[in-house]
């Protein structure tokens, strides 16, 4: 399985996003970016992340995505 | 808010969609952005193609032409009704308004209300609240309601959050009264406090149109865009959607004791497929009963979207049956709004091209 680093640089190949807490600051997520993973995420765990929770503070960084998909039943 | 009316219906729906056609390909020529991403976009949120409308195209063009088409075709008769509600966001001039343009191109008689409304993504089911109201009165048998609008004109083609899924569009919806006795409930809300989250900054009175206002400017993400220009905050507008809307249902099935399992479809507005396949989900609907195949082939044309959806997928059906469907709809203002109805037995159920 995919980890979610593997998934982001799949996204944005340019960048490490183990180095960063802060994509969006860090100009390495926009908010396509963020619709490109969710469907991803999505189709890799087989579940369908909330619209409601598709916002910048749950995409910061690998561990608040993390926690996102332990919401969603998933351990990463 | 909750309305409900009582023996009213939508008789006959037309859309009209401009021949010329755009790729996203094409498109992404003018983005400053790596061809794989746009590429990944494309995929997620269902961008392929849209229809714009070629220079100098306006509103009463396309509903002129729409309305012609129906005269000629004997779909409806040239006095045969008495108020006309043009809802745009995209007039063609400030002033007078675009109705009366449309009643003078078409020489209609004077016994007509002629009316514009100030609205976009939610403005079809704000057209038919008006409607239904103006078929209170004895005096009015019949309504057009024109949707429409041409905001291609206004989006800048380097704005990869705008550009590719904006589509230029017109329908005619013909209101009456229902023989049966039917009710519609509807449920409306609107928040003028995000009022910016869907803006054209300049060209009003407030900041009005000037070489300064044309200028290209860098809005993030490498795209590019003038204060004359739609500006769409895209994360603002999806979040308020998956908030706010399925709650809106939610009540809007509560009021009138009608389980989602009764509903046939969700026709909601076309955002785009992203947007409405979380939505489905959100309220546990199959994706198949909320059609979101719009703005891959045609774009997101505001108000008419919803016309649209019906046209493009369900014209057979309700041209021989009734289904019962909430309307969702939901944008600038911001407003949101829902309406549950039959909907079928439709005279006409149609889409034409321009020209």
């Amino acid at each position: 399985m995919k980890t979610i680093a593997d998934i982001l640089k799949e996204i944005r190949p340019e960048f490490d996003f183990t180095t960063s807490t802060d994509f969006k600051a860090d100009g390495m997520l926009d908010s396509f970016d963020m619709v490109t993973l969710v469907a991803t995420l999505d189709k890799t765990y087989g579940i369908s992340i909330s619209g409601a929770d598709i916002v910048p503070e749950n995409f910061q960084n690998l561990e608040t995505i993390a926690a996102l998909l332990r919401k969603n039943g998933v351990q990463p | 808010m909750n309305f409900s009316f009582r023996s009213k219906r939508i008789a006959g729906i037309l859309t009209i969609v401009p021949a010329n056609e755009r790729s996203f390909v094409e498109d992404m020529k003018n983005f400053n952005f790596p061809e794989a991403r746009s590429l990944k976009l494309k995929q997620v949120m269902g961008f392929d193609k849209h229809r714009v409308v070629m220079p100098g195209v306006c509103v009463s063009d396309l509903a002129v032409a729409g309305l012609e088409h129906l005269f000629k075709n004997g779909l409806l008769d040239r006095d045969g009704f008495d108020a006309l509600i043009l809802v745009t966001q995209s007039p063609d001039h400030f002033m007078p308004p675009t109705s009366n343009i449309i009643q003078g191109r078409l020489n209609l008689k004077h016994d007509l209300l002629c009316m514009d409304i100030n609205q976009g993504c939610a403005g079809f089911v704000i057209g038919l609240i008006q409607a239904f109201m103006l078929l209170e009165q004895e005096s009015v048998r019949r309504v057009v309601l024109i949707n429409a609008d041409v905001l291609s004109r206004k989006t800048s083609p380097k704005d990869r959050n705008s550009y590719p899924l904006v589509g230029d569009a017109a329908s005619i919806t013909i209101v009456e009264r229902d023989p049966e006795d039917s009710v519609i409930h509807t449920s409306l809300k609107m928040d003028g406090t995000r009022n910016e989250a869907l803006m054209i900054p300049a060209g009003g009175l407030r900041l009005p149109s000037s070489p300064e206002t044309a200028v290209l400017e860098d809005v993030g993400d490498n795209n590019l865009r003038a204060k004359d220009h739609l500006r769409m905050d895209g994360s603002a507008v999806f979040n308020f959607v998956q908030i706010e809307v399925p709650e809106l249902i939610e009540n809007l099935l509560a009021a009138a004791s009608v389980p989602l399992e009764k509903v046939d479809y969700v026709l909601s507005h076309q955002a785009n497929r992203f947007m409405l396949e979380k939505l489905a989900d959100k309220l546990k609907l199959p994706r198949a009963k909320m059609p979101s195949n719009v703005v891959e082939h045609f774009g997101n044309s505001s108000g008419v979207t919803i016309p649209m959806v019906i046209t493009f997928n369900l014209a057979e059906h309700l041209r021989q049956n009734r289904s019962q469907v909430i309307l969702a709809s939901y944008g600038v203002g911001l407003t949101w709004s829902a309406m549950l109805l039959q909907l079928g037995g439709l005279k006409f159920c149609e889409m034409i091209e321009y020209p």
